[in-house]
């Protein structure tokens, strides 16, 4: 396998909600409570979980919108948490983020072509006169016409304004790019080309993605590897064949049961999980999944899991396999 | 029968013209059934179900048709007779499960408010069929629950109480507007699970809008496909999966990335996009993004054409059945 | 040769979309605007009075401030069409005089509110924590106070003088245009596209006045054309009170101070420049709303 491009080490980020009269936090929200992984350089690396996971917050830790709680992002040897705001901020140019939204990613004010172009202007990546160009060619490569440059986006339709997101995230030439559910907002027929788009784009510029979404069959085609997450912690991580032909943890076995399947048959006997995911507000300590989870026992009352590798690259967090 | 549309037309008017959101439209929907308009945005669907409740909003309006329920035509009701066969007879449960409950009023005065009105029950018997319906679909501790505002409730939890309310009053038919696009897969599958229990249990048709065919496969007995406006294809569920007919269906299918797919070729696409409602192609609406387009499908709109209750617009299919005479 | 022919049509209708001109929001806003009657209603107005400042004196048809005592009390007619004052001064000049100097005072203390107003507000916005609260509080300590009490106060501090009310005028309507900058702040900071500025790596000062302030301008503008008859209300209330512009400068509200004496012997000394006051805050509130109504979707029709 090729080379680390990033390595997330206890990785927490949590919300202060209230605070008593001295400034102490009384209802902490842990959204993203003790995650390692690595993404190596030039793979895609899916994150699964449903809404309230963390998976978006440590997206946003990745591109700088949130600073870590605790815990470490080493990109490319450098930890970015340590970084003063201006040195962080030059890595900007390096990790790049995708948003879901394709509808509220765009300054309504500013020209498409202005959209692309600033970030090179930011960076100062060209000298102006050849930005023009650069625009040109990112419109081309994320199939828009170059006539479009001038207009604004509410005159585009939700793909084609999630190609101007993904162009915008290219200019700066970035080595990862942080895909927040890029497809999830739109419509069934264009969600194919994006994804296709995408995975042209990863071939034709070396590019290292983190895919985040909340299905696991959307991730299953453009990934490498995928972790899965459970409120506010990694509870498994495998390559893909692995994870779809053997996955280990109840949860995930639950999340690729409840993905309907599309044909004429209902056969599939499905596990419908019972209630809903726990507040991420002072969680339970233990396994977080205890209160949904079809292979409860009594042991696992009390019992903390670790994310430890059951076969090679496999990585689980459950009682289950802890036996052994 | 249940209900009955026929012919059913509701235009936009807007500054720069008028927009036919939904286009001479015609199905029908059996008691205990199950009947699903698939489509993407814009393709009519919501504006369809809007229309059989009564609820087009300006600019919009229901331009000509009829919606016969149980035979009266509901477009010739006035505003009160609309008002007491909605959430009476039929009720409807909307994508978006906070927006829809007043978030001011506890959960149970939100039911029982629907339950006085519709079914003329005092207060201590309506607050007893709210905790019953609350029962029902599956909210645990459901006395207590009802106290609760909407806020304190998760989104599985909000779309269980609109299913409650809707329910409440034993309507015929439920209008179910993409009631599991906003919550989660694990959630999704319980919403879907109650929704195929509460039909059973109720005998209620069901009319289940949606754009995600996962949840057509999952609970529909009958498909309709709309684009642009107009029904594309209807068949039965199995029916529409086994033997796809239209050439949008058919790649709509094919563009979901499945999890049985092991293939690492790059997803089928449909190329383009939906037309602007306001400069729709001359022929078919689904003509410039169609593999199989011919001359024919850019000059003329296809009628809809119905085989063994397979029914397709599309010009591939419209000589087959001559043929397979001449074949006999 | 079919392929061919299956490209054309996609080809030619994007060339056409091409020849239409995109539509900016401020042509929508204008489209909106003009169906808006008591808008244009008072956009007229204010043009109208805007000429009239600027080119008032050539129109004038007696030196605003001459005095000729043997003429007091003329009653309004052909020689004087709105009569003279208690000093043989021609109203009808004296109004038009006055219009320069009530634009001049709204429109300057509205630019002494609105830049302190959205810069403090900005900061309180996009910092949040302390900051906010520090400015915040401050801003809720100045609205506590009567603006009108609030402004005699600061010219009581300042002195007398037309200047002294403008900036007198501008400090007291501060807090609202902080608070309003902050509120739309707040909601405009979490739109993705402000973090996605951040994500390319924008600095805070750019991002607030590149991405934040220009989708927020909507709402200021609409506050600062209600603010305009806000402040010449006031400067009317000053000079009323004798506090603002000192005499013989014709100004509405002093005109209107002096000749309440004489209200029931000559009525015409107080209705003329009572009718100029409430014609132009008037004109400013019609196009105000207009605006809001414009620059808010829900209203706007389809």
């Amino acid at each position: 396998m090729s080379e680390v491009l990033v390595e997330v080490k206890n990785l927490a980020k949590y919300f202060n909600l209230e605070s008593d009269f001295f400034g102490r936090p009384t209802s902490v929200l842990k959204a993203v409570d003790d995650v390692s992984f690595s993404i190596h350089k030039g793979e895609a690396f899916g994150l699964v979980g449903e809404s309230g996971c963390g998976k978006t917050t440590i997206g946003k830790m990745l591109v700088n919108l949130y600073t870590p709680t605790r815990g470490e992002i080493v990109f490319e040897g450098t930890d970015l948490t340590k970084l003063s705001e201006e040195k962080r901020r030059g890595f900007c140019k390096d990790i790049q983020l995708i948003f879901q939204d394709p509808y509220a990613s765009l300054n309504p004010r500013m020209t498409v072509g202005d959209i692309i172009a600033e970030p090179i202007k930011i960076n100062k990546l060209l000298p102006s006169n050849e930005i023009e160009k650069r625009v040109t060619y990112l419109l081309n490569c994320v199939g828009l016409a170059n006539h479009q440059r001038n207009r604004y986006p509410h005159e585009f339709s939700g793909g084609q304004r999630q190609r101007v997101g993904i162009a915008r995230a290219l200019a700066v030439q970035p080595k990862l790019i942080v895909c927040d559910e890029p497809v999830s907002a739109l419509d069934v027929s264009i969600q194919a080309q994006v994804l296709n788009l995408l995975d042209e784009l990863k071939e034709e510029f070396g590019l290292t993605y983190l895919f985040i979404a909340h299905g696991l069959n959307v991730v299953k085609h453009i990934s490498d590897r995928v972790g899965v997450m459970y409120l506010g912690k990694l509870v498994e991580i495998a390559p893909k064949k692995e994870l779809y032909s053997n996955p280990l943890h109840p949860y995930t076995q639950a999340l690729l049961s409840a993905i309907p399947f599309i044909g004429p048959t209902k056969s599939k006997q499905r596990i419908i999980l019972t209630g809903d995911v726990p507040s991420p507000i002072n969680p339970p300590e233990g396994c977080r999944f205890c209160s949904r989870c079809f292979k409860k026992t009594d042991a696992c009352d009390g019992y903390i899991p670790e994310l430890r590798e059951v076969s090679p690259g496999h990585f689980v967090s459950c009682r289950l396999y802890d036996e052994t | 029968m249940l209900l009955e549309v026929n012919h059913l037309k509701t235009e936009f008017q807007l500054k720069h013209g008028t927009v036919k959101a939904v286009d001479d439209i015609s199905f029908s929907l059996n008691k205990g059934e199950i009947l699903a308009i698939v489509g993407e945005s814009g393709s009519g669907k919501s504006v369809t179900s809007l229309s059989v409740m009564g609820l087009v909003q300006e600019p919009g309006e229901v331009t000509g048709g009829e919606i016969l329920f149980k035979g009266e035509d509901l477009l010739k009701k006035n505003k009160s007779e609309m008002q007491a066969i909605r959430g009476d007879q039929i009720s409807m449960i909307f994508q978006e499960p906070m927006t829809s409950l007043n978030p001011v009023y506890r959960i149970k005065d939100q039911i029982m408010e629907s339950i006085m009105t519709h079914m003329k029950l005092s207060k201590k018997e309506a607050w007893e069929r709210a905790v019953h319906m609350l029962d029902i679909v599956g909210i645990p501790s459901p006395a207590e629950r009802a106290k609760d505002y909407p806020h304190q409730m998760s989104g599985g939890m909000r779309q269980r109480v609109m299913t409650a309310m809707a329910l409440s009053c034993r309507p015929e038919l439920l209008i179910a507007d993409e009631p599991t696009t906003a919550l989660d897969v694990t959630i999704q599958a319980q919403i879907l699970d109650l929704l195929y229990h509460m039909r059973e249990k109720f005998n209620m048709a069901v009319l289940l809008i949606t754009h995600d065919l996962g949840v057509v496969s999952e609970a529909a007995d009958r498909v309709i496909v709309m684009y642009c406006g107009k029904i594309v294809e209807e068949a039965d569920v199995r029916t529409l999966f086994e033997e796809t007919m239209h050439p949008y269906t058919l790649g709509l299918l094919r563009s979901i990335p499945r999890l049985e797919d092991e293939s690492e070729e790059p997803l089928y696409m449909i190329k383009g996009m939906v037309p602007n409602p306001l400069k729709m192609p001359t022929g078919c609406a689904f003509s410039d993004r169609c593999d199989k387009c011919m001359d024919r499908c850019r000059r003329e709109m296809p009628e809809l054409i119905e085989r063994n209750g397979h029914k397709v617009r599309c010009f591939l299919y419209e000589n087959e059945p001559e043929e397979a005479e001449k074949h006999e | 040769m079919t392929k061919k022919k299956a490209e054309q049509p996609t080809e030619s209708s994007q060339a056409a979309v091409v020849l239409e001109k995109p539509e900016s929001q401020l042509k929508e806003m204008w489209e909106s605007l003009s169906e808006d009657k008591a808008a244009i209603t008072g956009l007229v107005v204010i043009t109208f009075l805007a000429l009239l400042a600027i080119f008032g004196p050539l129109i004038m048809p007696y030196d605003p401030n001459f005095s000729d005592m043997t003429k007091s009390f003329v009653q309004p007619g052909a020689e004087h069409w709105f009569g003279t004052d208690q000093l043989g001064r021609d109203i009808f000049s004296r109004i038009i005089a006055g219009t320069r100097i009530s634009l001049t005072v709204g429109l300057s203390a509205v630019a002494i509110s609105l830049t302190v107003g959205v810069v403090l507000g900005s900061i309180a916005g996009y910092s949040g924590g302390k900051t906010d609260t520090i400015i915040m509080r401050f801003m809720d300590m100045m609205l506590a106070i009567p603006s009108i009490l609030l402004a005699i106060a600061f010219m009581a501090a300042l002195g007398k003088g037309i200047d002294k009310a403008v900036i007198a005028i501008g400090l007291v309507s501060i807090p609202e245009y902080a608070r309003i900058v902050r509120g739309c702040i707040l909601s405009v900071k979490e739109n993705d596209y402000v973090q996605a500025a951040r994500v390319i790596g924008n600095k805070n000062s750019r991002i607030i006045f590149k991405h934040i302030l220009p989708n927020v301008l909507s709402s200021i503008v609409v506050r600062a054309t209600l603010g305009i008859s806000t402040a010449v209300l006031d400067t009317a209330a000053l000079g009323f009170l004798g506090l603002g512009v000192q005499p013989p400068a014709a100004e509405w509200g002093d005109m209107l101070g002096r000749a309440r004496g004489f209200i029931f012997t000559a009525p015409y000394t107080l209705i003329f420049p009572g009718i100029a006051i409430t014609l132009t805050v008037l004109a400013f509130n019609l196009l105000g709303d207009g605006l809001r109504d414009a620059l808010d979707p829900k209203f706007r029709k389809n």
